[in-house]
């Protein structure tokens, strides 16, 4: 188990570059029209299992609609980063993000159209997640909620905010927590926001940096995590860790959106809003299920009620004022993150 | 006259490396695309920050704190390398035993090894939970996530400076100075620091100084080992990561610029004390 534990985390790093998924390949003949579609998805850390999938998917199902072979291509990395890379001249036909703050980030930088948020269903979204605690087995700490990380021997793994998208969803998980629990009083939020950080041992610089700290190296008690994620921990080692799911959270949303710049020059665009579209389709909506992530699709979601908590209460990014706003609010230099590190 | 012209060419043309003006081209054909430029685009894009501004990124207190984690550990780490390496060069020179040839090669792993992967590895072993960071762990020692742990990741990525700096001038050394040291009644100690130290000192101060700039820009080894937590175990590279990150190149590359300037002046320094060294010693 060590040795391959060792292993898993090399091949993680070392795999932020490129793989293609395994789909596609020989030449059709009969549509030598176009040469093969290439499409690439730049994506952030969590979502390699699902979209390693769901490429398959999609392979089938354009091949049976239009009869044209598709090769996708992923690339997995924090969120900002990959935003980032897009920016910097990465030719993504379709991102698929953490959070709509780094989408935003590409629209400003001219290479999306603005309105990409309407685009698509539920804001663009077609799957959400939520955040929680992922502890070892036992509990010992008998962690049942956020005020148990601000314990003094509690040790808490989290990734920083400045350089991740799901560490943001994490302190605003916790902010409203608070929030709510002191009746809107600022300052006392922000004592307690401060003693979580105190708490905080490592503090990575991605999610998945965080998951091999907390599982891999065996650091902290409690891993505040992507739901999904904790999944994904609990299905690689059975028997090890205990997921809790804290009173209040946040309806985290990733968002998609088509590099129309990029896939007008490809001339992928047809195809690339159709990969996304298709996101929302039955199939993908369960296969998204299937991979942890709560399908935007009622109906489907109400399929996995046995195995999300759905009575968990969720405050949403539009509480905050949206991205644009919250960001400025707390991740900004100087901003609320700063302040509680500041000395 | 022809004769005399033909007699200048033949004169000049002794030299054995081809040429003053075509070895000097391949410097700056080389130094410019590769060094030169890059490091003047830097100045140019902190440039378009104004002073005040760039004071203010370059001054705020969890920027200077990185500085000062990056530099006090890269400090450390450069001493630490320059009192083994110099044991390690020693004994790789002055000694045959079984296995020497292979140690030898060892050290020169850690410039081979992808840094991320130096990194992962030794925080794997260093954490509390790890083989051996759980021994120190139970004498009340945290290595990984801490200083230490930032500290020990850049000594293995220093290593090699020391050592392989050393080596040759100590293979070089003449023995007869130790010899007549001896016979005039030096004891092994007064040998050590007033005849070899002495000779070594040049290459034992370059391979510090390379070590210790090393350290201060290292960033994929330190980055997993780190814990990085604001004021304490945040390194400057880190910070400059941070800030392209959150699309701020201007500050990024303001940090950058300090850290520039700052390793600059440390190897100016060092090369310095060299020159004087070398002077006094001749002289």
């Amino acid at each position: 188990m060590k040795k391959r534990g060792m292993l898993c985390i090399l091949i993680l790093t070392m795999a932020s570059s490129l793989f293609a998924a395994g789909c596609g390949g020989g030449k059709d003949s009969s549509s030598d029209r176009k040469e093969s579609l290439e499409l690439l998805n730049v994506s952030y850390d969590p979502t390699r299992e699902f979209y390693a999938k769901y490429n398959e998917l999609f392979c089938k199902y354009w091949k049976e609609k239009n009869g044209e072979d598709v090769t996708i291509t992923q690339s997995h990395g924090g969120s900002g980063a990959q935003a980032r890379s897009v920016i910097e001249g990465n030719e993504a036909d379709v991102v698929t993000l953490a959070l709509a703050h780094d989408i935003t980030a590409i629209e400003e930088a001219g290479l999306i159209d603005g309105g990409w948020m309407d685009e698509f269903e539920s804001d663009s979204s077609p799957y959400t997640s939520t955040i929680v605690f992922l502890v070892r087995k036992g509990n010992e700490k008998n962690i049942k909620d956020w005020d148990d990380l601000i314990k003094k021997d509690v040790e808490v793994i989290t990734p920083n905010p400045k350089t991740s998208g799901g560490a943001c969803w994490n302190f605003l998980a916790a902010w409203s927590y608070w929030q709510e629990k002191d009746g809107n009083n600022e300052a006392e939020t922000k004592e307690s926001m401060k003693r979580l950080y105190e708490n905080v041992l490592v503090l990575d610089s991605g999610a998945r940096g965080a998951t091999n700290t907390f599982v891999e190296n065996r650091q902290g008690d409690v891993l505040v995590a992507w739901e999904n994620e904790a999944y994904l921990s609990m299905e690689e080692y059975p028997g090890q860790y205990e997921i809790i799911t804290p009173s209040v959270s946040i309806l985290a949303q990733p968002s998609v959106a088509v590099v129309d710049q990029n896939a007008d020059e490809h001339g992928t665009k047809e195809i690339a809003k159709a990969y996304l579209e298709y996101l929302y389709s039955d199939e993908a909506q369960r296969l998204a299920g299937e991979n942890y992530y709560r399908p935007s699709n009622e109906e489907i979601l109400q399929e996995f009620a046995g195995q999300f908590d759905l009575a968990m209460n969720l405050v949403t990014i539009d509480d905050f004022g949206g991205w644009d706003e919250a960001y400025k609010a707390f991740f900004e230099d100087g901003a609320v993150f700063d302040q509680i590190y500041a000395q | 006259m022809e004769q005399q012209i033909v007699k200048v060419k033949n004169k000049r043309g002794v030299r054995v490396i081809p040429g003053f003006g075509l070895s000097l081209g391949v410097t700056l054909a080389m130094l410019g695309p590769l060094v030169l430029i890059p490091l003047a685009s830097l100045f140019l894009k902190a440039g378009s920050l104004s002073f005040p501004e760039f004071w203010k990124v370059v001054s705020a207190p969890q920027i200077l704190s990185g500085y000062g984690v990056s530099l006090s550990c890269a400090f450390l780490a450069a001493v630490v390398n320059a009192v083994f390496g110099m044991i390690l060069a020693w004994v790789f020179v002055r000694y045959e035993f079984p296995g020497k040839r292979l140690m030898d090669g060892l050290i020169e792993l850690p410039f081979a090894l992808p840094t991320a992967v130096a990194g992962i590895s030794l925080t794997y072993l260093y954490s509390d939970q790890g083989w051996i960071g759980r021994w120190f762990a139970k004498i009340g020692v945290q290595i990984a996530y801490t200083r230490i742990g930032i500290t020990i990741a850049m000594v293995f990525v220093g290593i090699p400076f020391v050592v392989r700096a050393v080596q040759p001038v100590l293979e070089k050394l003449d023995r007869q100075y130790e010899e007549a040291a001896t016979m005039l009644g030096a004891g092994r100690i007064t040998i050590f620091f007033r005849v070899i130290f002495p000779e070594l000192f040049p290459a034992f101060l370059a391979g510090f100084g390379l070590a210790f700039a090393r350290g201060i820009g290292e960033y994929g080894s330190v980055v997993f080992i780190a814990g990085n937590i604001p004021y304490k175990t945040q390194i400057a590279p880190l910070l400059i990561m941070t800030k392209l990150e959150q699309y701020k190149y201007e500050d990024a590359t303001a940090i950058a610029l300090v850290l520039l300037i700052l390793s600059f002046l440390l190897m100016l320094g060092i090369h310095s004390v060299q020159i004087y060294m070398q002077r006094f010693s001749e002289g």
